[in-house]
């Protein structure tokens, strides 16, 4: 059995309504990259050492990341003269596996770690203008529509408007911001919050943190401080640390990763935006490059848009032109 | 750092060369896979990095390199020469309206920066030029976006236009115009929503707010963190709207900012400004060489002299670069640095701009916040005169004192002694690089 018929199997007892939410946010991508491979296809009938620059190119295009693409065509390379494959359209569907194969290859924990019986802290990290506050809003209705008690923690005390950004969409959800005047100390809103959401009894706690260029020492450290307060308070306490990635973002994901990671433990990524661009490759390449699953995916503006990430689910959406081929070629 | 700069990465095979008489075109090969490496990972789009390799090859495999007697510093100087030509002239101010007000229409993806950018560039307007700008607030669908830039408005003390989030941008905008007609304001800054190149009715809405107020600027803001896909977003936004210029966001970060070529390549429209921090003076005009070195990872050292400039007073200026030359640094002028830096701006910043920094052991110590500066200054002060001259006296008795003196610990003193250290090689590479400049040569550590 084929690697895509299996996963369009796996895939069978899920709702449509998430295969084709996935598929359709990843529209952008799907067209340009299959696009691209096809006029990979007509422009190099052999492969050579061209085709395979080529090939780095638009994987490179993608946004799939330098280190990735370079240890992915090797591996293509060397199977290709294993296989002793001449012709390109014989190394298509081994150029889809191996890119899939990224994916789903190490079963990363994609699910958010949820108290039942306890409140639950969830912090969100990330640089300037990447989403947190929207994200946030949106995760507050997700929740409240589950049926939790939900609050919220306006941390960012320094953007400007950005405690009644968030107060918006509290309205917005129905549920209670915590919050003090701008420019105060955001480890001093934390406190609060997680002191009302005790005492209310609230399920969960989403906490808003200013935006952060992660090379700002300072501000890392207070994001340190952040955190840690949360921690004083309950020892679990934040029970994911969610870093928020703009999929537009380059090669720069990476080191905001790794910096993030290094002063707050992130335990998931919220990759947002990713609707607007042709470029969901930073996936792959967070997937290959960092020890931190992705746990959301924003495919659209709405609140429904913002959704658990999938790792089959997302390989579907990428390769549906692919499946379906295959599918009518066997039927 | 995640990225090596083209220096590190052509160091690899410039070794290979060393040991060789001559260079090959297969030398060239080499060195030229290291800088597309270089580019893309510094996330210039690809085709970009095409052409440009194409073009820096050509010039390269002629006889300017294989005639050097240093054939990597050529390599890097025909790249750096060539990268800032693609990134346009010198730098490009504002048009201005023939009959005021000045309109400047402000757009790009959400979270780029553009209210941000807004609030800067007006406090620019008035700071460096005496203008009066009125800032208009035409992002009515995120929440809290008139808050935003009302509540920068009050903290610059500038005028913002509103009307609520009830009213269409487009009649934001025109009233805003007739609003600064009104009240004799030389600019109008629209701040627009953020939209996604792709939404065909946002788009729609930035043609008839540009057909309303007909702009004497449409900036095109955009992340300087922005992938491969910074091309199709400025393509998109160009032949929309006819972009006439661009401002580059978020460039104190530690990205090499590769976007900039792309997005200037694409366009051809000029980078006029590029935000370098958080707070709302940091807006300045965009250097295309400086950015070059910074996309190959050679450091900024250029504005870092220029900021110097601005800020440090001549006289002192002029003898701290006497010591700096001859090496003769005590910690009173240590301290007369510190005061001074401090009118720069914050460390960090500084620091981000000087070559190598991020390399150099011990650096990271260096990144110093305000705080700080004051128990350092405690620190000096506790010093007698013969120990600030001559910081080789220091011992642990005499530290002690020190540290008990200034009422801080005395590791802190330790780290400080060091930290002064530092700063004297600092000073070193510092003056040996902008005497490497004057010559007319770059000046690699390792060539």
């Amino acid at each position: 059995m084929s690697f895509f018929k299996k996963l369009k199997d796996k895939l069978s007892n899920q709702t449509d309504q998430v295969t084709d939410k996935f598929r359709d946010g990843l529209s952008k991508t799907r067209e340009s990259f299959v696009g691209a491979m096809n006029e990979l296809m007509m422009d190099y009938r052999t492969v050579d050492e061209e085709f395979f620059e080529e090939l780095e190119d638009i994987l490179i295009a993608s946004d799939v990341g330098v280190n990735t693409v370079m240890e992915l065509v090797d591996e293509l390379r060397e199977e290709a003269l294993r296989q002793n494959i001449k012709k390109s359209v014989d190394l298509q569907p081994l150029i889809s596996e191996k890119l899939s194969e990224l994916l789903v290859r190490d079963e990363q924990e994609t699910k958010l770690n949820m108290q039942e019986d306890s409140l639950t802290v969830i912090l969100f990290v990330g640089v300037n203008g990447v989403g947190k506050t929207t994200t946030i809003g949106k995760m507050a209705q997700k929740f409240k529509n589950e049926g939790r008690r939900v609050m919220l923690a306006a941390g960012d005390t320094f953007r400007a408007g950005a405690i009644e950004q968030l107060e918006v969409w509290g309205e917005r959800a129905g549920v209670e911001v915590v919050k003090q005047q701008a420019g105060s100390d955001p480890a001093a809103v934390m406190y609060d919050a997680i002191q009302s959401a005790k005492s209310r009894k609230a399920d969960v706690l989403l906490c808003d943190t200013a935006g952060r260029l992660q090379n700002k020492v300072n501000l890392m450290k207070e994001l340190e401080k952040v955190k840690r307060v949360l921690t004083r308070e309950i020892p679990e306490a934040p029970h994911e640390v969610l870093l928020v990635l703009d999929a537009t973002t380059g090669q720069n994901a990476m080191t905001q990763a790794k910096m993030f990671g290094e002063a707050t433990d992130v335990s998931g990524i919220v990759l947002t935006k990713l609707d607007g661009t042709a470029k969901g490759g930073i996936v792959l390449a967070i997937r290959n490059e960092l020890d931190i699953p992705v746990k959301f995916v924003g495919l659209g503006e709405k609140v429904e848009d913002l959704h658990e990430f999938d790792p089959d689910q997302y390989v579907h959406g990428l390769f549906a032109d692919v499946i379906e081929r295959e599918e009518q070629e066997s039927s | 750092m995640a990225f090596e700069g083209l220096a590190e990465r052509l160091q690899g095979s410039m070794k290979k060369i060393k040991g060789k008489g001559k260079v090959t075109e297969q030398d060239v090969k080499d060195m030229m896979r290291e800088v597309r490496l270089a580019l893309l990972e510094a996330d210039v789009n690809f085709k970009v990095v095409k052409q440009f390799i194409k073009d820096v090859k050509e010039r390269a495999v002629g006889q300017e390199v294989m005639d050097s007697l240093t054939p990597g510093q050529q390599v890097i100087k025909v790249v750096n020469e060539e990268l800032t030509e693609l990134m346009g002239g010198e730098q490009s101010r504002l048009n201005t309206a023939q009959k005021p007000p000045t309109v400047v229409m402000m757009v790009g993806l959400q979270g780029a920066g553009k209210t941000t950018t807004t609030g800067k560039l007006a406090l620019h307007l008035r700071k460096k030029h005496n203008r009066k700008p009125l800032m208009a607030a035409a992002d009515i669908y995120r929440p809290a976006a008139i808050k935003q830039l009302e509540t920068l408005g009050k903290q610059l003390d500038m005028p913002v236009f509103s009307m609520g989030d009830q009213v269409s941008p487009v009649e934001i905008a025109e009233k805003a115009v007739a609003e600064a007609k009104e009240e004799h304001h030389d600019y109008v800054l629209i701040d627009t929503a953020g939209r996604l190149h792709v939404d065909d009715d946002l788009m729609g809405e930035l043609d008839q707010i540009k057909a309303a107020v007909k702009p004497d600027e449409v900036l095109l803001v955009v992340d300087s963190m922005t992938g491969q896909d910074a091309v199709n977003v400025a393509e998109s936004f160009n032949e929309r709207l006819g972009i006439t210029g661009i401002v580059m966001t978020k460039l104190d970060g530690d990205t090499r900012g590769g976007a900039a070529i792309s997005v200037k390549a694409v366009t051809g429209k000029p980078i006029k400004f590029a935000g370098m921090g958080e707070k709302s003076d940091a807006l300045e005009p965009f250097h295309p060489e400086r950015m070059a070195s910074r996309i190959l990872g050679m450091g900024d050292m250029l504005s870092l002299i220029e900021k110097a400039q601005t800020n440090v007073d001549e006289e002192k200026a002029k003898e701290l670069e006497r010591k700096m030359r001859s090496n003769d640094l005590t910690f009173d002028d240590f301290l007369d640095q510190l005061a001074q830096v401090k009118d720069m701006g914050p460390i960090d910043e500084l620091l981000q701009m000087m070559p190598g920094a991020g390399k150099m052991k011990g650096m990271k110590n260096l990144q110093v916040d305000d705080k700080q500066i004051a128990h350092i200054e405690a620190i000096v002060k506790s010093m007698t005169k013969e120990e600030r001259d001559n910081p080789a006296v220091l011992n642990g008795s005499r530290k002690r004192r020190i540290a008990k003196g200034s009422g801080r610990n005395i590791q802190e003193v330790n780290r400080l002694i060091k930290q002064f250290d530092e700063m004297k090689k600092m000073m070193k590479q510092m003056t040996g690089m902008s005497k490497g400049k004057k010559k007319g040569g770059f000046k690699m550590p390792f060539m």
